[in-house]
């Protein structure tokens, strides 16, 4: 159905032409499922583009071939690619609430598409509109039809996507990380009805994704990329089970997977014995019926709703929950940079949710807490280099000064794995791995009692988030560091963490040993997001 | 996020990478610091350069059109327009200089102040700005000037209040959005009071922008002090000022002695110009993506 | 961005606004909202004009009395004003002369200033919506132009005028125009009013003269106006063409770029209605909002030009109470004019209310 032969795509930059996709053929059959898996910067976002027609300027079609049901796609005349573009080969995307025209009613932007293909006639258009809209099982279609992308939620925002990709029945759908930016549980449903749909239909089918066990759940075969080129492929089970490239079984490695440990996320010759924690029956920081209320447009807004829990000396506690659960909401209050509305926060004994947020920073408490924020390039003063940023707790907190300044700082980039040479580099001079080992040496500078982990690697590249982890897990044996892992992903806190408290609505639906949560959850919801996550087929036999 | 190789390699490179690249790519740019620096030098050792004295009235030699010994002509009283011309850049520079520095230092305290804490700082702040930036602004200009006084001061004082929402607008902003930025909050995870975040990392990083917007400023408000001297207001006869000495020329233009407008408001255009293209080329350096 | 801070403000002083009215029309509400979020400007104007008035340096009924005026004179002014009573007084009696359209007595024209500025006002605004019509259609094409083919001749003609246009100072634009299309070429009349003294002025109706001369059917009168029209409309709109299509430009280039147009090139849309249906109708939002500072640049710079082309508007009206100190009048003009601002702020964002849907609801 769709062939592809040496395409090859460059971008003309300052710096002269960047090869994006250096030669890659693939054949997809009718009624396949093609998974296309890739860390960002492999070219595959840019091979559906490149098919589409629709590269950003500056961006061509170098060499290769292209053929689509007999069509040349790479000599196409633009008004012929037009006519296919929505009516043969739909797409669509990431970020579904950017990819809606913010100031068009939905049910008009999917009349343009049928209007646009001859589909519908301004008397039946809107019917047929509102019958896309159902086709993509929205509820109360109608209603729906004159609602603007701001007033919908991004799981219905990419079903209307969905509606104008499949509105006029295109036999094939090219899926660009349709899930990313979504919760777990809206993925999983926006999946599972583009499978559906699919195969009802009888398309075909590109998923791009950096996501290898999303992929292996609902592809038929998947081809690996990296660097442009196509390392592997080969049907899911197979991918997982016997890898051949270098390069997909580090990928495989790197993929959470229930049953392994969080040593198997990195190649075989970096595993490590991992070292014990010791986990103390004395509690560290107890929680007792903390609440914050924000003062909203519409009327107060309860983001955490009395919450209460222990954590011991040592521990690791995961904190789970979907966005807009009020898990960041109480790590801010934890790490005293936002005052709780009341409760109670027992450090060691102290109530330290009685010190205000504002003069916290001259607390001697502050060196004992502190976190690893999420986004590593957020977090870094972009004017600063690496040494700055180390030294700044350092000096102000620690009263280091001169010489003995100069040789913690090299002592911690030594200890978080960050070559000596890269201390005096800026953070846009850094990769994302580096610069999160950054700013875990800020973070772990003091040696601090206790250190919050803000969904520390969901910005990261799967390959780096195994580094990262890892790292973690010998920082807190090496430091005797009690971790609050906040995180969406329970099989990422299911490796790192002991204990674990799911969220929901601001309150806490359940907690208990990691393993047991995991394995037996009690409540709905757990179930529910345990349910959503992609399982990915078990490792090889052969270790 | 999308896989784009051409981002990084944009991420990757250097500042000073960046400026070589900026400048040769923009050679407009090149010509604008040349431009600048001959500003600034007629500034500084115009009026000890100059071939005459730029007061100094001769009737016997009035009206005359350029030639050798008059490049620029002279005016209706025998004044050498070409020495009034480049003395007068001290005047023009100084006047809009003052004005801005005056309100880059007002707008950016404010705008720190509103942007860092908001409440009812911000609320009355935005009152405050809404209710300068609801009179067209070289209008309150010369409403303030007819108030206060008729001198060079209240010029400067006049430009500088219509120049404050700009940069205390600007200054807001870009604190608000590095307010709760990962860095600021680490920064006060180190033990930063918040005057020290927002001095020591916020602060700094709004000045690329800020710096874009007080060359674009310099020339708007160049333009203003000569427009509202051209109508009479601030500087008065026979100082040698671009705007005074357009409106002075303008009495002639019609039976054809174009000279003394036209060069005055020439050497106005040209220094605008290049403080324009200036905050152009600034813009690139500073973010290649705002190019408009 | 600061009417969003505004709006925060209403609600958090007016909670009852929202229950108030009917959910059902957001959009109503939000312009309500809008139209009494004026209310505090006009408060804010008119404070800051009477302060103007009473900050003159030295003895305001001096200044008020004019430079001729003997003591008894002076002390008549200083009755007049009521600047014998405390300030807070002094205000509400402004306020309340405001309210009766008496804005003082001009010395000059020994009229009430009111009267005056009403008289004139007219030529004013004929001259700045010409300017702005002229300047809007030639600069949102230039800027779409521009934008859809960065790099091009056109994308560099755009940057240049852009760049070119906000360094030209007005008055000298409007004497090099002059000298070259009355001195040298001829083909222009001379820069003196809105209408040659051959041609009698068109009977008032609405005081625009093009206007007016219509109604009477009286074309020989339209184009006589037209011809004074052309020279500073034109000066007043190479001044205003620059902020405009520069933001075209911008935002033209941002939509384009944005994720929604490549959803809307993947579903095979053609480019006409990607370029115009989609890109420039979001593309419209941010220049509408720059009109409000085109407006303001363009009332400021009407004044030079009106100097320059003694163009009979309040402009020019100010300039001339400027050279005699006939402050009254220079004040009423400063009010007058951010009146007139405020409204065309007003209308601008009713406008704008009017094309971006997400207005009244809780912008994300």
């Amino acid at each position: 159905m769709l062939s592809v032969k040496d395409l090859a795509v460059s971008f003309q930059t300052r710096r002269g032409a960047v090869d994006a996709v250096r030669g890659i053929s693939f054949d997809l059959e009718k009624g396949e499922i093609l998974g296309i898996v890739g860390e960002s910067g492999s070219g595959k976002s840019v091979t559906s583009y490149a098919l589409m027609r629709i590269l950003d300027a500056g961006g061509r079609i170098k060499a290769g071939k292209a053929t689509y049901s007999g069509i040349d796609l790479r000599r196409a005349a633009e008004r012929d690619m037009r006519d296919i573009r929505g009516r043969e080969i739909s797409m669509i995307f990431q970020n579904p609430r950017a990819a809606l025209n913010p100031i068009r009613k939905v049910g008009h932007q999917i009349e343009d598409v049928l209007r646009e293909h001859a589909r519908a006639t301004r008397q039946d258009a809107r019917a047929k509109a509102i019958a896309a809209l159902r086709a993509v099982r929205i509820n109360d279609a109608e209603a729906r039809y004159d609602a603007y992308p701001f007033e919908l939620s991004g799981g219905m925002c990419q079903r209307i996507v969905c509606a104008i990709a499949l509105a006029c029945d295109p036999r094939l759908l090219i899926a660009d990380e349709p899930t990313t930016g979504l919760d777990i549980t809206t993925q999983k449903a926006v999946m599972d009805l583009v499978r559906d749909l699919i195969r009802e239909r009888g398309m075909s089918s590109l998923l791009i994704t950096h996501d290898l066990g999303l992929a292996a759940q609902y592809c038929d075969r998947i081809m690996v990329m990296k660097d442009g080129l196509i390392v592997e492929q080969g049907d899911p089970v197979q991918i997982f089970s016997d890898p051949q490239h270098g390069y997909t079984r580090k990928l495989v490695d790197a993929t959470p997977r229930i049953g392994e440990s969080i040593r198997s996320l990195l190649p075989p010759a970096d595993r490590k014995a991992e070292l014990p924690h010791q986990v103390l029956d004395t509690p560290l920081v107890e929680v007792r019926n903390l609440t914050k209320t924000y003062r909203g447009k519409s009327g107060p807004v309860q983001a955490v709703k009395g919450i209460s829990f222990t954590i011991k000396q040592g521990q690791s506690v995961g904190l789970v929950g979907e966005s807009g659960c009020g898990k960041s909401t109480t790590s801010e209050i934890l790490v005293r940079l936002m005052d709780a509305t009341s409760g109670d926060i027992l450090f060691e004994g102290e109530n330290i949710a009685a010190i205000p947020a504002k003069g916290f920073a001259r607390n001697p408490r502050r060196a004992q807490i502190q976190m690893v924020f999420q986004d590593a390039t957020d977090s870094l003063n972009p004017r600063h280099t690496a040494r700055q940023t180390i030294v700044e707790p350092l000096r102000r907190l620690g009263g280091l000064r001169g010489a003995k300044l100069g040789a913690r700082v090299e002592e911690l980039a030594v200890l978080v794995g960050l070559p000596l040479p890269l201390l005096d580099r800026f953070p846009h001079q850094l990769s994302g791995g580096q610069k999160a080992r950054v700013g875990v040496a800020r973070a772990v500078a003091l040696e601090p009692k206790f250190l919050i982990l803000d969904e520390p690697t969901a910005a990261l590249d799967v390959s780096i988030q195994a580094v990262v982890l890892n790292l973690l897990v010998d920082l807190r044996a090496k430091l005797g560091m009690t971790y609050l892992f906040v995180s969406h992903d329970l099989h990422v806190v299911r490796l790192l963490c002991d204990h674990v408290i799911v969220m929901k609505d601001g309150e806490i639906v359940e907690q208990g040993h990691a393993r047991d949560v995991m394995a037996n959850p009690q409540n709905e919801y757990t179930k529910t997001l345990l349910a959503a996550a992609p399982t990915p087929p078990a490792r090889r036999q052969v270790a | 996020m999308t896989d784009m190789p051409l981002k990084q390699s944009r991420k990757t490179s250097g500042g000073v990478d960046h400026l070589i690249y900026v400048l040769r790519a923009n050679p407009v740019t090149l010509i604008a610091f040349g431009m600048f620096a001959l500003i600034v030098l007629s500034a500084i050792f115009g009026p000890a350069l100059v071939p005459y004295d730029p007061l100094e009235t001769n009737a016997s030699n009035a009206l005359q059109a350029p030639s050798w010994d008059h490049w620029f002509g002279t005016d209706n009283v025998g004044r050498d327009v070409f020495s009034r011309v480049i003395v007068a850049t001290r005047l023009d520079l100084s006047m809009s200089l003052a004005a801005v520095a005056l309100s880059f230092v007002v707008g950016s305290v404010l705008g720190s102040i509103a942007g860092y804490w908001g409440g009812w700082l911000d609320i009355v702040l935005n009152r405050i700005l809404d209710t300068i930036m609801a009179f067209p602004l070289f209008v309150l200009a010369m409403g303030i000037v007819a108030a206060l006084g008729n001198t060079i001061e209240n010029i400067i004082y006049a430009t500088a209040v219509i120049n404050v929402p700009f940069y205390a607008r600007l200054v807001r902003a870009e604190v608000n959005i590095r307010r709760e930025a990962g860095f600021a909050q680490a920064a006060k995870l180190s033990g930063n009071s918040d005057i020290r975040v927002l001095a020591m990392h916020i602060f700094p990083n709004a000045l690329p922008p800020m710096m874009v917007q007080v060359s674009l400023n310099l020339g708007w408000a160049i333009l203003n002090a000569a427009g509202l001297s051209f109508i009479g207001l601030g500087v008065r006869p026979p100082t040698a000022e671009w705007g005074i000495m357009v409106a002075e020329g303008a009495n002639f233009i019609v039976s054809g002695e174009w000279w003394m407008a036209v060069f005055p408001g020439l050497w106005l255009m040209i220094a605008v110009f290049t403080f324009n293209l200036l905050g152009d080329g600034l813009r690139d350096i500073v973010d290649p993506r705002k190019r408009t | 961005m600061s009417s969003g801070s505004i709006a925060s403000l209403m609600f958090a002083l007016w909670p009852r606004a929202k229950t108030l009215s009917s959910p059902a029309y957001p959009r109503l509400r939000a312009i309500a909202l809008r139209v009494a979020q004026s209310i505090p400007v006009v408060i804010g104007v008119v404070l800051i004009s009477f302060l103007l008035t009473r900050a003159l340096p030295g003895d305001p009924a001096a200044y008020f009395a004019g430079a001729a005026a003997d003591e008894a004179s002076i002390a008549e002014v200083r009755t007049a004003l009521g600047l014998d009573k405390p300030l807070i007084q002094q205000f509400f009696i402004y306020v309340g002369d405001l309210l009766e359209g008496d804005l003082g007595r001009s010395l000059s024209s020994g009229q009430a200033v009111a009267q005056d500025l009403a008289k004139r006002l007219p030529a004013s605004l004929e001259l700045t919506l010409t300017a702005l019509i002229l300047s809007c259609a030639i600069a949102i094409p230039l800027g779409i132009l521009a934008a859809t083919r960065p790099g091009s001749w056109v994308d560099h003609l755009c940057r240049v005028v852009v760049t070119a246009g906000v360094s030209l100072p007005t008055f000298f634009t409007g004497i090099v125009l002059i000298y070259v299309f009355y001195y040298l070429l001829g083909i222009a009349p001379a820069p003196l009013g809105r209408l040659d003294f051959i041609y009698l002025d068109p009977d008032h109706v609405t005081g625009f003269y093009l206007i007016d001369a219509a109604l009477m059917g009286d074309w020989e009168t339209w184009s006589g106006a037209a011809k004074q029209l052309v020279m500073p409309a034109i000066t007043l709109a190479l001044f205003t063409l620059a902020p405009i299509a520069r933001m075209t430009r911008a935002s033209m280039l941002t939509a384009l770029s944005s994720d929604f147009i490549r959803t809307a090139r993947a579903a095979g849309l053609s480019n006409g209605k990607v370029l115009y249906g989609y890109a420039f109708r979001n593309a419209l939002l941010p220049v509408v909002t720059t009109l409000g500072m085109v407006f303001s640049f363009a009332l400021g710079a009407n004044v030079l030009v009106e100097k320059v082309f003694a163009w009979p508007g309040i402009g020019s009206y100010a300039v001339e109470a400027l050279v005699v100190s006939d402050y009254a009048a220079v004040q009423g003009f400063v009010l007058a004019m951010a009146l007139l601002f405020v409204v065309l702020n007003l209308v601008i964002d009713l406008l704008y209310t009017a094309i971006d849907p997400r207005i009244g609801f809780s912008s994300k």
